[in-house]
């Protein structure tokens, strides 16, 4: 793709305008959550529980209290409101009082002059535990074999999904047990807020790095007993999220410090205690079985669907439901009998993670597509081809396609960007497996190539109404916007003047702070808020824009339809009028507010039927690994994808999302878990906890496949989760065409490989 | 806790003498890691930053013996005359972290904390290294392989500083190699050093991070002494490369944790060992 060529004089809809905010973190001035201060400021700190499952006997804070400096110690008891926090089910402690439930789970929190001083401090802290056998296997939590570790259950979620005819089968049939990881956001801007207590004690102000500042105050006014306007939000600058900063970590314990001591609490995690603070993506095991015809169209497809969810509730059904929804893939299918299921265990809390439930299902269906196309004779591309949805095929839980669903033309052009060159009889020694560790034998390295194509829901499913608000001002030409969408990375703050400046035909915008002031855009997730935010922002400059025309009309005795803006003017389409934007708005101020409301959807029933997403966005990924098959070590050469976007608004931040999320789908694939004995986390650290670095990285060829849908308020899908969910089934597809191994889990390990 | 800055070497050693728990600081990259989880409690620190005569090398073109200054980083062994002195060295230099970590990361710092898994030291053990080591009333030269005592465990003294290594410059081929999870800055998996000594016709081989100490692997180097000539230039039998990397394997000692599995490790080593062999033989 050829970025420079989309640029145009004004950043507008479609050209690869910059981020406002690029230039500040690449030279390090741009400040994160964990960058704002305070004057009288003190730090807070949590302790956590060492133990996944324990009895707490006893709490004896007496000595922590003593020490110079510290101004307070809070636990269960102190928590004025709710007991319990959570996005969905409210069964997450704020502090453990009774029982601990995972490695890391609160305890108990301080507040003190120093972080030395609060590190004294929790270690002051005398905590009895009887420690108990945690409970790891989400199978005995399924079929009680062990007793309830919490009042609500260990099964946090059943669903099954009937469709069809349930006998119906066909010659051919594959079947697989897969597994899939525990993944972790990795983000690198860790948890950090600031909670600033109002001077009368009743409320609060909060600076934090969130992915929902209305969700976040939701939580803490009831955990903190108070109503919701008296806690106000500001984002502060984030540094990604990828569904790790959806549920809360450190903003009710700040808040909590914040109004006992009446000074400013600031709070941050490590990298360590950030592996604790936040939900990671549920670790699964999927059975499935396909049933298909000789010339291999999938006739039944039969699945069995565990979801780890660690302790607590979180996001935890929504999760499921996503896996059990898209097991079928972007592939047709009459029949289904699906059984899901989300576990609880003393393992750590899973929830959201870029992909939410979908980049399990992937790995199982594609890895089955294979196996399909092997039984059947065909390739992996004319299986896939003959089996891709088209929109108004119907899912397995009855719901009509209703998107543009290019699932071919994904695959087809994929399928057309030229494979990378072979290897060069002297390779540089780098560009091997086993990169600069120099332990490549070119002898033993083998390249294969796989496919893998998903599909993905985009926005809240099962009757959310997850909407999105947004104000426009225009005053002397100048548009003002005003929103609460968290900016994590994705680049709304880059695209909201973008709209603005096509709809309004301004060249100034100023993009006011996200904050509680204004309604809810909703959750930086589920790849909705180009879609959501953006027909929020879209719909309020529409409606200045209809004002502006009134007021031009009136001034020159015209009818305002026939206005109309060109470039940054306004313009009569039946006569001669050309007036600047700029000049037609001197000295008026137009301002309104718009809520963009997604289409509503339904409750799946027992059997898994109803239309429960909004819409969905297509991808396909092949590709190419070198493996180092007598040492299991891999090198991705290269990602080709096609995906299906809608419409690009800015290329390259779509084409950032796909580069990026290819990276967090490759680390999946081959490097990334969060690894536990017995409950116990053994990795979090990125010494241990591997991400995939500039090295690992591969050639990304995209494609961006532009076919506007209907149903988006600017044509545009969202883009963020698609890059990362097949492209992890692609390389273990090539990994297993350079092996001949089953390669039935992911992160692939090299003794999985070469053992 | 106070923080000394010594000019001199003998400056660097007095501190060490008088301010008693006193810890050294060099490129601080595995100090500083310790610090943020908070290993270290809170101690008196000497930095050795401003210590020029640590930061030197030199080479004895008579006696063919080059003396590496403990605080030399890595960058400096990466390229240039150390590295084509010491090509075994300047690899597993490249193989450290990153650039960043490189310039800062010294010699001295990986033997101070003594990690099987530490890069360097695979390499000073197949080059039979000699380390030195300095107190305000006496200096000691140990060989590597007494220095290391164990895991993360070595033969210092509280009072005692590592002032260089001394290396022997061995006509031959030497090579280093190293496995992880991640094809730059990952922690070693397994690793191997080759030394071929062309001049004594023998071979030395030393594995890291397949057991508590490095390990070399003697009964497997007199095997190859006994069955291949390195000075022959002949075109070795890929099953003497084969059945050396079987030997090697068996003398390593791995075991199982969140990096790696012994059964693995077990392998890796051996495969290491076949293709330096292979490499080697091949110059
Ligand atoms: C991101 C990262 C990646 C890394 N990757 C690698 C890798 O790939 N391979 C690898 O081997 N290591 C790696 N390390 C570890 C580290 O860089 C090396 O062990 C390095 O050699 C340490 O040197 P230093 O000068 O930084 O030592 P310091 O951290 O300053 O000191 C380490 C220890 O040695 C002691 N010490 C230092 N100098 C002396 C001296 N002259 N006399 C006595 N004691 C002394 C110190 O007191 C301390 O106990 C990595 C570290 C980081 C942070």
């Amino acid at each position: 793709m050829n970025l420079s060529a989309v640029r145009t004089r004004r950043d507008t809809l479609g050209t690869s305008a910059l981020r406002p905010d690029g230039g500040p973190k690449v030279q390090g001035s741009f400040a994160f959550s964990s960058d704002v201060w305070a004057d009288n400021m003190l730090w807070g700190a949590t302790l956590r529980s060492p133990h996944p499952y324990a009895r707490i006997v006893s709490i004896d804070i007496s000595e922590a209290i003593k020490i110079a400096g510290v101004e307070t110690v809070v636990i269960a008891e102190d928590v004025p409101g709710q007991l319990t926090y959570g996005l969905i089910d409210s069964d997450q402690p704020v502090f453990a009082s009774e029982v601990v439930r995972y490695m890391g789970e609160p305890v108990a929190a301080v507040a003190a002059d120093h972080p030395e001083t609060c590190r004294r401090a929790l270690a002051a802290i005398r905590v009895e535990y009887e420690v108990y056998e945690p409970h790891i296997n989400p199978e005995d939590s399924i079929s009680g074999a062990v007793p309830a570790i919490h009042p609500n259950g260990n099964l946090l979620r059943y669903q099954r999904i009937v469709c069809g005819d349930q006998n119906a089968t066909g010659p051919i049939v594959v079947e697989g047990e897969y597994e899939i990881g525990m993944q972790d956001q990795a983000f690198l801007g860790l948890e950090a807020a600031l909670a600033i207590p109002d001077r009368d004690g009743a409320g609060l102000e909060m600076i934090v790095a969130t992915q929902w500042l209305h969700e976040d105050r939701k939580q803490i006014a009831l955990c903190l007993g108070l109503p919701e306007d008296k806690i106000r939000l500001t984002l502060g600058g984030v540094g990604g999220a990828f569904g790790a900063r959806e549920d809360i970590s450190l903003q009710v314990h700040a808040s909590l410090l914040a109004l006992r001591t009446g000074r400013p609490i600031k709070m941050q995690y490590s990298r360590e205690e950030s592996f604790f603070g936040h939900v990671h993506r549920h670790p699964a095991k999927i059975w499935v079985r396909h049933h298909a015809s000789a010339d291999g169209m999938i006739i039944k497809i039969e699945a069995r669907m565990v979801f780890d969810g660690g302790a607590y509730a979180s996001t935890s059904a929504a999760v499921l439901i996503n896996g059990v929804t898209h097991i079928q893939g972007p592939y047709r299918c009459a029949n289904a009998i699906v059984d899901g299921f989300a576990a609880r265990t003393n393992n750590p809390p899973c929830g959201a993670m870029r992909g939410f439930g979908v980049v399990q299902a992937c790995f199982a269906h594609e890895s089955q597509m294979d196996k399909l196309a092997l039984a059947c004779g065909l390739s992996p591309v004319e299986i896939r081809l003959r089996n891709a949805i088209r929109t108004g095929d119907r899912l397995i839980t009855g719901q009509p396609v209703e998107s543009v669903a290019p699932v071919e033309r994904c695959i087809r052009e994929t399928d057309a960007i030229p494979l990378p060159p072979d290897m060069t009889p002297s390779p540089h020694e780098l560009s091997l497996p086993g990169g600069s560790g120099r332990t490549a034998d070119r002898r033993h390295i083998v390249r294969g190539v796989g496919w893998g194509v998903s599909i993905k829901n985009l926005m809240y499913s099962e009757t959310f109404d997850d909407f999105a608000t947004a104000r426009c001002r225009l005053q002397d030409g100048v548009v003002t916007l005003k929103f609460a969408t968290s900016e994590v990375g994705q680049g709304f703050v880059t695209l909201a003047p973008q709209i603005a400046r096509s709809v309004l035909g301004v060249d100034t915008v100023i993009v006011e702070p996200m904050d509680t002031t204004i309604g809810s855009a909703g959750s930086t997730s589920a790849s909705r808020q180009t879609w959501m935010s953006g027909g929020a922002v879209d719909g309020a400059c529409r409606l200045v824009r209809e004002r502006l025309f009134e007021h031009v009309a009136k001034e020159h005795n015209i009818d305002p339809l026939r206005l109309e803006i060109d470039d940054t003017d306004i313009i009569d389409t039946f006569g001669t009028l050309r007036i600047a934007v700029a000049n037609a708005s001197a000295g008026m101020v137009f301002e309104e507010t718009f809520e963009h409301h997604h289409r509503p959807t339904e409750d799946l029933d027992e059997n898994g039927q109803g239309n429960c997403h909004v819409a969905f966005a297509f991808v396909a990924h092949r590709a190419v690994v070198d493996v180092d098959t007598e040492l299991g070590l891999v090198k991705v050469v290269q990602i080709a994808t096609a995906q299906d976007v809608g419409r690009a608004l800015n290329p390259l931040s779509v084409l950032g999302q796909i580069e990026g999320g290819i990276a967090q789908g490759l680390g999946l694939a081959v490097m990334e878990e969060v690894l536990m004995v017995n409950g116990i986390v053994k990795n979090p650290s990125f010494t241990d906890y591997l991400l995939p670095t500039a090295l690992d990285a591969p050639e990304v060829v995209a494609v961006l496949i532009e076919e506007p849908d209907p149903q988006a308020p600017l044509g545009a899908k969202g883009v963020g989760e698609p890059p990362c969910i097949s492209v992890t089934p692609a390389i273990a597809a090539a990994i297993r065409a350079a092996t001949g191994r089953a390669i039935t889990r992911v992160p692939v390990r090299p003794s999985d490989i070469c053992l | 806790m106070s923080i000394h800055l010594p000019q001199t070497l003998n400056e660097a050693l007095h501190m060490l003498q008088v301010v008693p728990h006193a810890q050294i600081l060099a490129g601080g990259t595995d100090f500083m890691v310790e610090v943020n989880f908070n290993k270290h409690g809170v101690h008196d620190v000497i930095a050795l930053r401003h210590v020029d005569e640590l930061k030197k090398w030199s080479h004895d073109t008579v006696a063919g013996v080059v003396t590496i200054g403990a605080a030399v980083p890595y960058a400096d062994m990466e390229h240039g005359e150390l590295a084509q002195l010491f090509p075994a060295l300047a690899e597993a230099a490249r193989t450290v972290g990153s650039p960043q970590i490189r310039a800062a990361g010294t010699l001295g710092g990986n033997l101070g904390t003594c990690s099987p898994a530490g890069d360097a030291l695979p390499v000073l053990f197949a080059l039979n290294a000699v380390i030195n080591v300095a107190s305000t009333h006496a200096t000691r030269s140990i060989p590597v392989a007494d220095f290391m005592r164990g895991p993360k465990r070595n033969d210092l003294a509280q009072d005692e500083l590592i002032v260089s290594v001394t290396i022997k410059t061995v006509a031959g081929w030497q090579g280093y190699a190293k496995v992880g999870t991640r094809n730059a800055m990952v922690i070693s998996v397994a690793s191997a050093s080759l030394v071929l000594d062309h001049v004594n016709n023998s071979s030395r081989i030393a594995l890291g991070s397949v057991g508590p100490t490095i390990i070399r692997c003697i009964q497997a180097e007199q095997w190859l002494q006994g069955v291949y000539d390195f000075t022959s230039h002949q075109a070795l039998d890929d099953s003497i490369a084969t059945e050396f990397g079987q030997r090697v394997s068996q003398e390593s000692r791995p075991i199982d944790d969140h990096r790696s599995t012994a059964l693995y490790r077990r392998h890796a080593v051996g495969v290491l060992a076949k293709r330096l062999l292979q490499r080697g033989s091949a110059q």
